[in-house]
């Protein structure tokens, strides 16, 4: 719909009122949110200030992508949800929010993973796309899908206490379009190398940041007021609170829209970002599940049980392992015994894995035994009333 | 001295500093003495071949090195140099 055809009622006109009375923004800039689509993918700690404000704003249709559902332990940062919504699609109860904010617009709902299957067809029926996923093979898959189907998208990622922002794809004004992810990143890190957001953990208020700066730029891409920050990189790194804004340039290799291009349409994400079946990956560990650890301590089964977490989450919760984290267990062995079952235990089950793999190849261990599930297993199963991160 | 700005992700290498200062010619030479001086931080700037990994961009100021001269670009006395990792976090 063109937004010279857009018509507001009285209610709509009061609300909007402190967008009207900007002169650059006015009433045109108002009929331009109600008559454009925007995209947010993903609804959590990003999600969270960038739904509240596009809703809030007026943007006349808002989709939300998420199949995940809403736990304690995103409350702490994803502002969106309460107590109330623990266990419910966040999908789902994102927009039951956003409509008690906000009657005057239309939400849709898509309770799906955005794969490369959906993704083309779902970001077809928006204007703008705004990401505020978690994971490198989703942040390459929203890119290209925008590239190819010529959106723009508006990016933001967190780490820590460290944020980045950035306007993807935008159309200038000579009718091309600006740099996109690729240019910046050509290809991801291997696996490992950068730790995710669970395992890395992330301030609450920083996502409140970056996605309000996310939410200010699908505003100005939409409105066409101001300079967005397409060709440039912002920055913000909280603890020093220092910001910087650097300069993104188009990559004449870029392999969807560089010179020669070799990418026409979408790829499979996992395999681009190294990520593979576990059973192609690596070799299989002894393992045991919790209900055989909880039997095994009340019959006094002779073994000791090793915790690799590292000391702060130790400080959060432990079942009575001796802490020896990962990065210190190949030189720990004057306390991990050869002639007794050692049971290895993290947070759920894959740094425990790796430390067994570690100490069988350089040390010739052969009596250690995975805690499948790690430490959430085990308060899932047999301590309930344990706190869970 | 130039003064090279650490990210996030690798601050577990520099005992949590943000910033190293070395007196460097080109930017190669500032990222070796990084490299030297903290363990473990080489392999995540620099591939097998010696060349700077393609998940990292290295900026003097604002400007991208890729635009002037790669790892051979010149530094100068209070060039600001920033390693800028590629960062996924937002959802979950």
């Amino acid at each position: 719909m063109s937004h010279y055809d857009i018509t507001f009622s009285k209610e709509e006109l009061e609300r909007y009122s402190r967008h009207l009375i900007i002169p650059e923004f006015n009433i045109e800039g108002q009929k331009k949110l109600k008559a454009s689509g925007v995209l947010v993918i993903g609804s959590g700690g990003l999600g969270s200030p960038l739904l509240l404000y596009l809703a809030a704003a007026g943007v006349g249709r808002i989709g939300i992508v998420d199949f995940d559902t809403v736990d304690e332990s995103n409350l702490q940062r994803q502002v969106l949800f309460g107590i109330q919504d623990v266990g419910e699609s966040k999908a789902t109860a994102a927009s039951k929010r956003l409509k008690s904010l906000n009657p005057y617009i239309t939400i849709e709902v898509h309770d799906t993973m955005l794969t490369a299957d959906n993704a083309r067809e779902l970001i077809r029926k928006y204007d703008v796309v705004a990401d505020g996923t978690d994971n490198f093979p989703t942040r390459y898959l929203v890119n290209d899908a925008c590239v190819l189907e010529n959106k723009v998208n508006v990016y933001a990622s967190i780490f820590r206490f460290e944020g980045q922002a950035s306007v993807f794809n935008e159309l200038l004004q000579d009718g091309t379009r600006g740099p996109n992810y690729r240019d910046l990143f050509p290809s991801p890190p291997p696996p490992g190398l950068v730790p995710s957001c669970a395992e890395g953990g992330v301030i609450g208020v920083l996502p409140g940041i970056l996605g309000s700066i996310q939410a200010l730029e699908v505003l100005k891409v939409i409105s066409g007021v101001g300079d967005t920050l397409s060709g440039r990189l912002f920055l913000f790194d909280a603890t020093v609170f220092s910001t910087r804004i650097l300069k993104v340039r188009k990559n004449k290799n870029n392999p969807l829209n560089g010179e020669h291009p070799t990418q026409t349409e979408l790829i499979n994400y996992e395999q681009f970002c190294g990520i593979v079946p576990t059973s192609e990956k690596q070799r299989e560990v002894a393992e045991m599940n919790v209900q055989k650890l909880d039997q095994w301590r009340k019959e006094g089964v002779k073994h000791l049980l090793i915790d690799v977490r590292e000391p702060y989450e130790y400080g959060i919760v432990e079942i009575g392992g001796e802490l020896i984290p990962l990065g210190t267990v190949l030189e720990s062995t004057n306390r991990i015994p050869k002639d007794i079952p050692v049971v290895v235990q993290c947070r759920s089950g894959v740094r425990s894995a790796t430390a067994i793999r570690e100490l069988e190849d350089v040390h010739g261990y052969t009596n250690l035994i995975n805690l499948t599930g790690g430490i959430l297993g085990w308060q899932e199963a047999i301590q309930p009333e344990l706190p869970r991160y | 001295m130039a003064t090279l700005i650490i990210p996030t992700p690798l601050r577990k290498f520099t005992d949590g500093k943000s910033v190293f200062e070395a007196s460097a010619s080109d930017i190669r030479s500032l990222l070796k003495a990084l490299s030297t001086s903290h363990e473990g931080i080489q392999k995540h700037l620099f591939d097998d071949t010696g060349e700077l990994r393609s998940f990292i961009r290295v900026y003097i100021g604002d400007e991208d090195i890729n635009e002037l001269e790669g790892a051979e670009t010149k530094i100068h006395e209070r060039d600001e140099v920033s390693i800028i990792p590629a960062i996924a976090g937002g959802s979950k």
